[in-house]
């Protein structure tokens, strides 16, 4: 290849990626989805959606006003998980639960002074598990007020009774349990998904329907080029999403990152281009936009939501299903997200998630080349 | 390197090429079926044919777009089919959708191409403004490609393909929907373009006049080439069998037409002003005596002739066309009275999109039977009136009523006097032939007989029984025509609204077509069209010129032809006529705009 | 009479376009199916494998006997076992384990004596939500391992205890709580895309003005083109129903008209909202984006993944606008909780009035448009 051609190359991916880019600003629906639905995810997923339960809605039915059941109505007041109300009959409570305005109910007995004298009280706890995981912390978190409750009362009476095994609990790269610290950098997946696969692809197919690649076509460009100058605004505006995304995430949201910036730009960059792959390849394979836009949500999207361990655990799932997500390539991109975010710069997790990704994005971009020939039909 | 025959080398051979197509329900369609044609340097060569000749795959083929199944192809010296790198950068191609990104603006659009092509930077300026001279364009650069009406958008595509200095050009269909004017306006270029700078032009057209401009013609039919010449040469076939009949007085020129098609003798009838033009199917030594005509005379064929003669021959082979019925639609004919009596009324018409004027005070009358002609260059508001008219967009002022109603406002049952086929022959693609017919008996509530009646004279009169199970998307597009057809007129309507109903169809397909209107006229059924064929206005009683959402002209075809009188023109045609008419327009709004 | 007729023709038409037309086609039947069977699969919070690594500095008879209880909860899977914490760190860093156990020297002998032992426990808290779930099991494990001992030291037991109660889904199963919300979300995808594109189709094909200028009235459009996407709706959730009744196995309390009636009022509201879509969309993929635009809001703030409660107020009022979130809530009550319809007005209410705005929004904006 003469200096020429290469010059004339240039020339032409850049006037391309120079249409793309002018084409994906003007496109009402690109920016629906490439601009507005990113941001209006993270502001989702940043102040609104939590898996933490706090000042969870309790009635506390009180049938023994004795000083050691108003103790007890105390510590649960005194959390900042519950947010208690007392309420005079059990009947009444139920009805509550049912309606849903409460989600659980604290019940203390009339003798429960009485019992707790005798060294075998009960408080009753009822919750209401329509909702099982939101149940599960609950309970937890009110056996923590109740074990908190005990032990104040040991010290205050001086008796000595302690519990044969205790633990000593340590929660590494995220002290609090906060859930929005993994969500946020998860949500790095649906937004790179979004751009890179959803959006382009349409791009291909758009051509074929429009029916400008036949005068494409019949320009010197060769198909590598069109490919390239294709991705190119993708890739940007990806990019644009991440940094506005890691941004939030610090500033906003206050989500750590613990490992390395540039290794966080570098995976996601990889993480992009696999998506474009998997976009590119869908439109070049449709030649149809609606099919396409329809195999991206299916193929690309629904499973980097529900599949990739960004909000469900992969752990959680039965082997059948567990196994179709060793050929999602947001699962890696989620592993190594929660890690970089949350734990450091771990190389064995690291590593081998890079490999793999980059396997793919070689993969499908090969695929997407060798399927766009530049002949009609 | 051996020397080359004489100055005109070969910029294209085919030879015996071949190529078939999925038709969509498991069998295949040949769309070429042997064709070997030579197009030499400096030539301008046309092609034409009707729909599905094959026209479009030659060129697909011949750009390298599309493979043969078997056959040879060398353009500019080298093998398309064996080395099949596209995008050699001395041929440029416009294909039938232009190829423009309707989101980029029109400078846009040219500098990607230009791009493309490799343009070096410092010829641009020079190769833009002779472009933008050719093109009238240079007022526009920064309007986007979409906002563009059909006629600058043909021009933005060609300048697109000519921004470098091609060898060869080949286009598609360019003046397909395209208004005479913009055609005109193209033709100009292109014979330019030959003359000076002595390129080498392929362009495909359904406008045999068009074809007639180019220095070699070549007719294709199923896939064939019929014949191949220059015009004059393909025109001949047509000698000794064109004649121009006169009328008497009280004959419609369309009427006669319609009754002289059904001699077998007759390849084409046409109208022209008040006199009809006749091509025979075999030669005669001398002028025959004709039913109907006072008086008959040989002319010069045209191409068109030569052509129809050609397609009627081969035709005979082929499918014949659908048979026309003469099952009354509207049974009672019209009184004299009946025919005073406007059934279309439209008055002080005004329709503004924003500060946009569409519709500018345009004011007619539409009388029972007429067939009734709405004429105009792209964006002269003659769609937007049509919308109106069906109700379809409502009205900024002024006063409209269809059969006593303005239809937006009127009750269900007024809309059971109007039939409505849209300009692309809107049907549920993934319907059956007999579902949508079905859909539509009910649409317009037909119960019982004669619900069973009219379903069953669909069906005949538009010989649809082949295809009646058959889903609608995938039946050729002749039968969509008629099935269209056949949908508006299920219910008998006495007025029938036509949207640009031959754009894009072969002259075959346009006289079948222009034979079944005017049954339907004399049937009482009053006919309002639009084209951009100036050829199909000879068939109107009565039509109006719009342009700039203004009213021209309006009145007889006779009438209009007069408008285009002009030193040195003493019988213009309508084409000539309706060239006149725009281009003095648009000289009196330059005065006033300069003034 | 003649109305009823016109109308039903439509209908016919229109069905006979869904199931003829393969895009369409491809929204109703395998991939919502398929979806809801991965999906149900995948969308559950329960954890059933914590793999943790060991690190048994006690070795003693007591630690076996935890460890061996840890072992037989079905849950806990031991991994590796390490020396130290700096050796068994790698795994939890690069996720084979998803926590560390360590058992101090002292374990035995501090029960024995009598005092407190304590146990070091590590977690992964990159999914909080897991390690949280994680930490919860293995208290009730030591409490119950608490408890036996107890028994065996003939100690007196604390002087209180909780004693916990679940209703409705007594294992805390979050397959029951996914499962049956799906079902909304999953219909309301199909409804909005067959509704939105029924129209955009005709726009795309220029069939719209040949419908208009025929003696429909916009009223009777407007039917024709929500009636059959309804119906496709209440047939899918039908069909849904039945998969997470019998093969997901979550029992249903409620009586069969209740579903029923909760399935229509949310499906017409979903037909409501595809129609605004598709009053403001001209071709069928602009239709399909312009759901997917508006349906993954409504699903995020459904509660169907993390609750309502949790978010702050703001938000809480506006998924007050979000038909997702009251059928949600609706079908888990009807599933788990045998709610009667008068129980489920709270829900049922709202859900019509959305559906009753959207279907007017989009007659208005149709006038205007056309």
């Amino acid at each position: 290849m003469t200096e020429k051609d290469k010059f004339e190359k240039v020339r032409r991916i850049i006037a391309m990626s120079r249409k793309e880019t002018r084409q994906m600003l003007r496109d009402p629906s690109s920016i629906a989805l490439g601009m507005v639905l990113p941001l209006l995810l993270i502001l989702l997923f940043g102040y609104g959606l939590s898996l933490d339960a706090k000042h969870v809605p309790i009635a506390v039915v009180m049938e023994d006003h004795s000083p050691a059941a108003q103790s007890v109505w105390g510590a649960f007041a005194g959390s900042r998980y519950f947010r208690p109300r007392a309420v005079n009959s059990m009947f009444r409570a139920d009805k509550l639960l049912s309606a849903g305005r409460v989600d659980g109910i604290v019940r203390l007995r009339h003798e429960f002074s009485r019992d707790l004298h005798a060294g075998h009280a009960k408080i009753q706890f009822t919750a209401n598990s329509i909702d099982a995981n939101r149940a599960r912390l609950v309970e937890n978190y009110a056996r923590g007020v109740v074990a908190a409750w005990l032990a104040q009362r040991q010290l205050t009476h001086g008796w000595h009774d302690d519990q044969p095994v205790a633990i000593q609990q340590q929660i590494w790269f995220n002290r609090g349990l906060v859930s929005r610290y993994f969500l946020v950098p998860g949500l790095l997946v649906l937004i790179m998904t979004l751009i890179g696969a959803l959006m382009t692809a349409l791009v291909v197919a758009r051509e074929w329907e429009r029916g400008t690649f036949e005068a494409l076509f019949a320009t010197p460009v060769e198909p590598t080029e069109i490919i390239i100058s294709k991705i190119i605004p993708y890739f940007c505006l990806g990019m644009i999403g991440l940094a506005i995304a890691v941004t939030a995430s610090r500033l906003l949201f206050h989500v750590p990152i613990r490992g390395s910036l540039g290794v966080l730009f570098l995976v996601s960059a990889l993480y992009l281009l696999v998506a474009l792959g998997m976009g590119l390849l869908i439109s070049t394979r449709t030649k149809n936009q609606f099919i396409a836009s329809q195999a991206a949500l299916l193929l690309t999207f629904l499973p980097a939501m529900m599949l990739s361990g960004f909000i469900f655990d992969i752990r959680s799932m039965p082997p059948a299903i567990a196994a179709i997500t060793y050929v999602l390539p947001a699962r890696y991109f989620v592993a190594l997200l929660q890690t970089l975010f949350l734990a450091g710069d771990i190389w064995s997790v690291i590593l081998p998630n890079t490999a793999i990704l980059m396997l793919m994005a070689v993969l499908l971009l090969g695929m997407t080349r060798r399927l766009l020939v530049k002949r009609l039909q | 390197m051996e020397a080359i025959a004489p100055p005109p080398a070969p910029v294209i051979v085919c030879g015996a090429l071949c190529k078939s197509f999925p038709d969509g329900r498991g069998g295949v369609t040949n769309a070429l079926a042997g064709v070997s044609l030579e197009v030499r340097r400096g030539f301008m060569v046309a092609l034409v044919g009707p729909d599905g000749a094959g026209k479009t795959t030659l060129i697909r083929l011949i750009m390298g777009l599309l493979s043969p199944d078997s056959g040879a192809i060398q353009v500019l010296r080298r093998d398309i089919v064996r080395s099949p790198k596209t995008g050699e950068s001395h041929i440029s191609y416009m294909p039938q959708k232009f190829g423009l990104y309707e989101d980029l603006t029109v400078q846009e659009n040219l500098d990607l191409y230009a791009d493309l092509h490799s343009v070096p930077a410092a010829d641009r300026a020079q190769r833009y403004a002779a472009l933008f001279a050719m093109t009238n364009l240079g007022r526009f650069t920064k309007r986007l490609a979409r906002r563009l009406s059909g006629g600058m958008k043909q021009k933005l595509g060609l300048a697109c393909a000519l921004v470098q200095s091609p060898r060869l050009l080949v286009l598609d269909e360019p003046t397909v929907g395209v208004d005479p004017v913009s055609r005109q306006e193209l033709w100009a270029i292109l014979l330019h373009l030959v003359k000076t700078e002595s390129r080498t032009v392929l362009v495909s057209t359904p406008y045999l006049e068009e074809a007639e401009l180019c220095n070699h013609a070549v007719v294709m039919y199923q896939g064939k080439i019929l014949a191949e010449g220059s015009p004059r040469e393909v025109a001949d076939h047509a000698r000794k069998r064109t004649f121009r009949l006169t009328l008497p007085a009280e004959t419609k020129p369309r009427q006669a037409v319609a009754s002289l098609l059904t001699f077998p003798a007759v390849a084409d009838a046409v109208p022209e002003g008040s006199q009809v033009r006749l091509v025979l199917k075999a030669k005669v030594a001398e002028i025959p005596q004709f039913p109907l005509a006072s008086a008959a005379q040989e002319v010069q064929p045209h191409l068109a002739d030569g052509f129809m003669v050609l397609l009627r021959q081969a035709a005979t082979t082929g499918a014949p066309p659908a048979p026309l019925k003469t099952t009354p639609t509207v049974s009672a004919k019209i009184t004299a009275a009946e025919s005073e009596y406007p059934v279309v009324e439209v008055r002080d018409l005004v329709r503004r999109f924003g500060e946009f004027v569409a519709v500018d005070h345009v004011n007619f009358q539409i009388r029972k039977g007429e067939i009734f002609g709405l004429l105009g260059p792209n964006g002269a508001g003659k769609s937007t009136t049509f919308r109106m008219l069906c109700g379809l967009l409502p009205l900024s002022s002024g006063m409209l009523r269809v059969a006593g109603y303005d239809l937006r406002h009127a009750r269900a049952w007024a809309r059971q006097e109007v039939g409505y086929v849209a300009q692309k022959f809107s049907l549920y693609a993934h319907l059956s032939v007999w579902e949508n017919l079905v859909f539509f008996a009910s649409a317009y509530g037909l119960r019982g007989n004669r619900r069973k009646q009219r379903l069953t004279w669909a069906m005949e009169e538009f010989d649809l029984g082949a295809v009646r199970f058959h889903a609608t998307g995938h039946i050729p597009d002749g039968y969509k025509r008629r099935l269209a057809m056949a949908c508006a007129l299920l219910h008998e309507p006495t007025i029938l609204f036509l949207d640009e109903p031959t754009s894009g169809v072969d002259p075959l397909a346009r006289r079948e077509f222009w034979r079944r209107i005017t049954t339907l006229a004399n049937q009482g059924v009053t006919v309002v069209v639009t084209t951009h064929f100036m050829e199909e206005a000879e068939y109107c009683d009565r039509l109006v010129i719009m342009m700039n959402g203004r009213m021209l002209a309006g009145g007889t075809p006779a009438e209009i032809r007069q408008r285009g009188k002009a030193p040195g023109i003493s019988e213009p045609t309508m084409q000539e006529a309706f060239i006149r008419v725009v281009m003095d327009e648009e000289r009196a709004l330059h005065k006033a705009g300069g003034a | 009479m003649n109305v009823f007729f016109r109308i039903l023709a439509l209908i016919r038409k229109e069905l006979g376009a869904i199931f003829k037309d393969p895009r369409s086609r491809f929204v109703v039947l395998g991939p919502p199916i398929l979806q809801m069977i991965v999906f149900g699969y995948a969308g559950t919070f329960d954890l059933n494998h914590i793999p943790y690594v060991l690190i048994d500095q006690s070795r003693s008879s007591e630690s076996v006997r935890f460890i061996s209880r840890l072992d037989g909860s079905g849950i806990f899977t031991l991994v590796a076992t390490a020396g130290n914490i700096q050796q068994a760190r790698p795994l939890l860093d690069s996720r084979r384990a998803l926590m560390i156990l360590q058992i101090p020297r002292r374990f035995q002998r501090d029960i024995l004596t009598g005092r407190t032992a304590q146990i070091q426990v590590i977690a992964d808290g990159r999914n909080s939500n897991t390690a949280a779930l994680a930490i919860g099991y293995l208290h009730e494990i030591i409490d119950q391992f608490n408890s036996i001992l107890e028994q065996t030291r003939r100690r007196g037991a604390p002087p209180a205890f909780l004693s916990i109660r679940s209703w409705f889904n007594p294992d805390l199963l979050s397959r029951w709580q996914m499962v049956p919300g799906m079902i909304g979300l999953i219909t309301m995808l199909a409804v909005m895309i067959l509704t939105a594109m029924s129209v955009a189709r005709e726009r795309e094909q220029g069939t719209f003005d040949q419908l208009l200028v025929t003696p429909f009235t916009p009223l009777e459009i407007m039917a024709g083109k929500t009636i059959p996407p309804i119906l496709v709706g209440l047939g899918q959730s039908a069909v849904i129903f039945l998969i997470v009744r019998y093969w997901f196995d979550v029992p249903y309390y409620g009586a069969a008209s209740t579903i029923i009636l909760c399935f229509l009022v949310f499906v017409i509201a979903a037909a409501g909202l595809g129609l605004l879509v598709s009053s403001i969309s001209s071709t069928m993929q602009q239709a399909l984006l312009g759901t997917f635009v508006l349906v993954m809001p409504c699903a995020l703030l459904s509660g169907l993944a993390t609750p309502i409660s949790n978010m702050p107020r703001i938000v809480r009022d506006i998924t007050r606008i979000n038909p997702l979130r009251y059928d949600v809530q609706a079908v888990r009550e009807a599933f788990l909780q045998g709610a009667t319809i008068h129980q489920l007005m709270p829900e049922l209410i709202p859900m019509a009035m959305i559906a009753a705005a959207s279907l007017l929004l989009a007659s208005w904006l149709f006038r205007r448009i056309q």
